[in-house]
């Protein structure tokens, strides 16, 4: 039995059970599924026509860049290439890691050798050689610095390319950052202001060094290490990440966030985070992604654990820009990442706010198990693929507690040649009585070589419960880009009103400078994709 | 300002206009009328700029430049500006964002500054004024939930915004009653002055009673048939369309 009080097969692992019989047996669901909307209706004869208009700006349009693809150039200091228990045992070596945690990587290690890499998404991935990944590689002298004079200058030039100094004084008011690059975090801002309302945060490493008992005690508690492939082979190495816990009764003053960034080559980056709001407490916690421009593909195996106590809220926003590859799908990052939030206490929540822009290929689905009673799960997704990109990503809300409720709201965007898929499970246990979901899947379509899919799994094992889904499908129509031409809007302006009005519910929910910046970059990730 | 010689535009193959000619001076209003299917919405797209139209033959002029080579957009920020006969709803896109975005665009077409918030809003405060258009309608979506009536109204509105200088009305008096007509018909004539010029497409002669033309062309199958002055509009009233068929020996 798992501390929490199910197996692991049973509901936090990702098995997703039977997809939704879209004609509902159960009488409390109600589906409104794929009411197609498109603002094309007035000339059908020219339908064709369009198709073909279509293409023509598509092509002609020129490409949107990646501005995060540069590599600093830095001497990294990595161990050799591949996976075994020697490898697993040198990593926890290199970090002075205490025996549990030596313990928890090698049974994680031995878990997944006996795992086979899941292939019902949607995705096409290529063979992934375990053995040609570099598993640990730090910047040379990145040990951890006190004080922002000891970073070498080469570093900090690095994030502040990226926009994310590190110096506290340069840095966006009311934002405390932890920067990650490869293997290791770099630096962590604000720790101490932080410290005085007992609020810690600072990077895994550490956490597990200076306070074992909380790693003991929650680590691998929302996220089994055998929960999953990628979660296992986490479990086993993972280098670095950001941990948080907010003590009983305090809103934290200030934005947490994590930067990572992959910058040596051959490397995997498989980092871990773990955030804990004790009861009555409050966090808004950011992440953002980037790396650069390479050919070859790299993995990112990540894991993010949330517990939420009694009344306590946790809000975990993700600004996923890894290298998606280049306009021919060559190269970018694998992105499979294994998030998932636990409402433990009565009246908790936890929402995820997501805008996935990056990345070859993304697997994820940030979930909330809600135990609590009236605990509360959201997840608000925007999820952009062009080019030859790849997504399948969702949420699944598990309901064990009474008067549960959950929120789903998905807004994919697909362009190009790229695919764009919607996974989302609904569970309403037994116990969870009264509970509610609603659900709203949104797919629009940029151009026809594109695709958009939408997979609801909905298992309800209670007659009070109701779960709702709803899902719409609409393009850009060339009518209504001349309609913005004719008024003096350029295509590409055209689009990105078009696109910003339609994934502003989601932005809204970031925090204000994010939401600018997810702004700029959902413009610039869907340059040169209109249609 | 506008120059068309024998402009011929088809799609996929198909001729649709063959042969318009038409010379447009500043301040001159202009109709051309016709029945469905002749190639009016045809004309004013080719002439805004519509891709999906393929110019086979022929020259248009718009003070003094191929006005054929240059981008939609690029038209619309010439003081170009096209009423259209089926307004398009764009879901998610506020008026007030679409307006903004299109007259800063004119500005900088002209040089200008981008408008501060407050002058904008002040801007569309006077010109909803003008073409009595309900602020609950700038508040919504572009055209999205608007009733035909409202999304001409809303046209006109985008017109007074954008101040052009050659503003095409493609059937914006259809499915009006006659007080929206009037107030249409008033917009577009306090907008008028001795520098810009319209086209007015039109099937009716009501809308000529408020809007008067200094010339009237009647289009059919592709051609201009006939232009003459606003006496013309009220003889085709009176003896229809067939009448010109009859002329054409086409009965
Ligand atoms: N998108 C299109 N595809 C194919 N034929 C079209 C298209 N638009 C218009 N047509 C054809 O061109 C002719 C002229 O249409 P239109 O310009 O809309 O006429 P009007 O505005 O005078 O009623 C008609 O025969 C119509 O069917
Ligand atoms: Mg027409």
């Amino acid at each position: 039995m798992h501390p929490l009080g199910f197996t692991c097969g049973e509901i936090a692992s990702l098995s997703w059970g039977k997809q939704i019989d879209l004609l509902g047996k159960n009488h409390k669901i109600k589906i409104k599924k794929n009411k197609i909307k498109t603002a094309s209706k007035q000339v059908p004869e020219s339908a064709i026509d369009m198709e073909n208009e279509n293409d023509n700006i598509i092509n002609e349009v020129t490409q949107g860049e990646y501005k995060y693809g540069f590599v600093t150039d830095i001497e990294s200091d990595s161990i050799p290439k591949g996976i075994n228990e020697d490898i697993v045992r040198l990593i926890s070596e290199k970090k002075n890691e205490p025996a549990f945690m030596l313990d928890f990587r090698l049974k994680a290690y031995r878990k997944w050798l006996t795992m086979e890499m899941p292939r019902w998404a949607h995705l096409k991935i290529p063979e992934i050689n375990y053995h040609d990944i570099i598993y640990y590689s730090i910047p040379r002298q990145a040990a951890k610095y006190k004080s922002i004079d000891e970073v070498d200058p080469v570093l900090k030039d690095t994030f502040n390319k990226l926009g994310i100094p590190l110096e506290e004084q340069k840095h966006l008011a009311g934002v405390a950052v932890d920067a990650v690059m490869d293997s290791i975090s770099v630096k962590t801002t604000f720790k101490e202001t932080l410290a005085e309302s007992g609020i810690i945060f600072c990077s895994m490493s550490e956490a597990i060094k200076e306070h074992p008992d909380l790693i003991k005690k929650y680590l691998g508690s929302v996220v089994p290490y055998g929960d999953n492939y990628f979660a296992a082979l986490n479990s086993a190495v993972f280098s670095d990440g950001s941990f948080v816990y907010i003590p009983k009764g305090i809103r934290c003053p200030m934005e947490l966030s994590t930067y990572f960034r992959i910058n040596a080559a051959n490397t995997g980056q498989f980092e871990r985070t773990l955030i804990i709001a004790d009861d009555e407490s409050y966090v808004s916690y950011l992440e953002g992604c980037t790396a650069p421009r390479r050919d070859e593909n790299q993995l990112h195996a990540a894991v993010v654990e949330i517990i939420a106590l009694e009344h306590a809220e946790v809000k975990y926003s993700t600004v996923q820009n890894w290298y998606p590859g280049d306009k021919n799908g060559k190269g970018g990052i694998y992105n499979f990442v294994t998030k998932r939030g636990i409402c433990k206490g009565d009246n908790s929540k936890i929402s995820w706010t997501q805008v996935e822009t990056g990345s070859a290929i993304t697997w994820k689905y940030p979930g909330c198990i809600l135990k609590g009673n009236n605990s509360t799960g959201e997840f608000f997704s925007v999820a952009v693929t062009n080019n030859y990109q790849q997504a399948d990503t969702g949420t699944k809300m598990i309901h064990l507690g009474a008067n549960t409720k959950s929120r789903i709201l998905s807004k994919g965007i697909s362009a190009g040649r790229s695919n764009n898929s919607y996974r989302g499970l609904v569970k309403m246990t037994k116990n969870a009585e009264n509970s509610r979901n609603f659900s709203q899947c949104d797919s629009l379509l940029l151009g026809d070589k594109c695709g958009a899919h939408t997979f609801p799994y909905i298992d309800v094992q209670n007659k009070t419960s109701i779960v709702e889904h709803e899902a719409t499908t609409s393009k850009i129509g060339e009518d209504q880009i001349f309609y913005c031409n004719q008024r003096g809007i350029s295509t590409e302006d055209a689009v990105g009103l078009i696109v910003n009005g339609y994934v502003k519910e989601v932005i809204n929910r970031l925090p204000m400078e994010f939401a600018v910046e997810a702004q700029k970059l959902l413009q610039i990730s869907l340059e040169g994709s209109v249609g | 300002m506008l120059t068309i010689k024998n402009l011929k535009a088809g799609i996929n193959g198909k001729e649709i206009l063959k042969g318009i000619d038409i010379f447009v001076k500043e301040g001159e209003v202009h109709a051309i009328m016709g029945p469905n299917g002749s190639g009016k919405s045809t004309l004013a797209a080719v002439l805004a700029g519509r891709e999906l139209f393929k110019v086979t033959e022929g020259e248009v002029s718009y003070f003094g430049k191929n006005l054929l080579e240059m981008k939609p957009e690029n038209r619309a920020r010439a003081g170009i500006f096209l009423g259209f006969q089926y307004p398009i709803e764009i879901p998610g896109v506020s008026m007030v964002n679409f307006m903004r975005a299109a007259v800063n665009e004119h500005r900088k077409f002209r040089g200008l500054n981008p408008l501060s918030s407050s002058d904008f809003l002040k801007l569309m405060r006077e010109k909803k004024e003008l073409v009595e258009i309900d602020s609950k309608l700038t508040n919504r979506s572009v055209n999205e939930g608007f009733s035909g009536g409202e999304k001409k109204k809303n046209e006109i509105f985008q017109m007074a915004m954008l101040e052009p200088k050659l503003a095409i009305l493609d059937e914006t008096d259809s499915g009006l009653d006659i007080d929206a007509l009037r107030v249409v018909a008033n917009g577009v004539n306090k907008l008028k002055t001795k520098e810009n010029s319209t086209i007015v497409i039109t099937h009716y002669q009501r809308l000529l009673d408020y809007i008067v033309p200094d010339f009237v062309h009647v289009l059919y199958k592709g051609r201009i048939v006939k232009s003459a002055g606003k006496e013309l509009a009220f003889e085709l009233e009176e003896k229809g369309y067939d009448w010109i068929k009859k002329e054409l020996g086409e009965e």
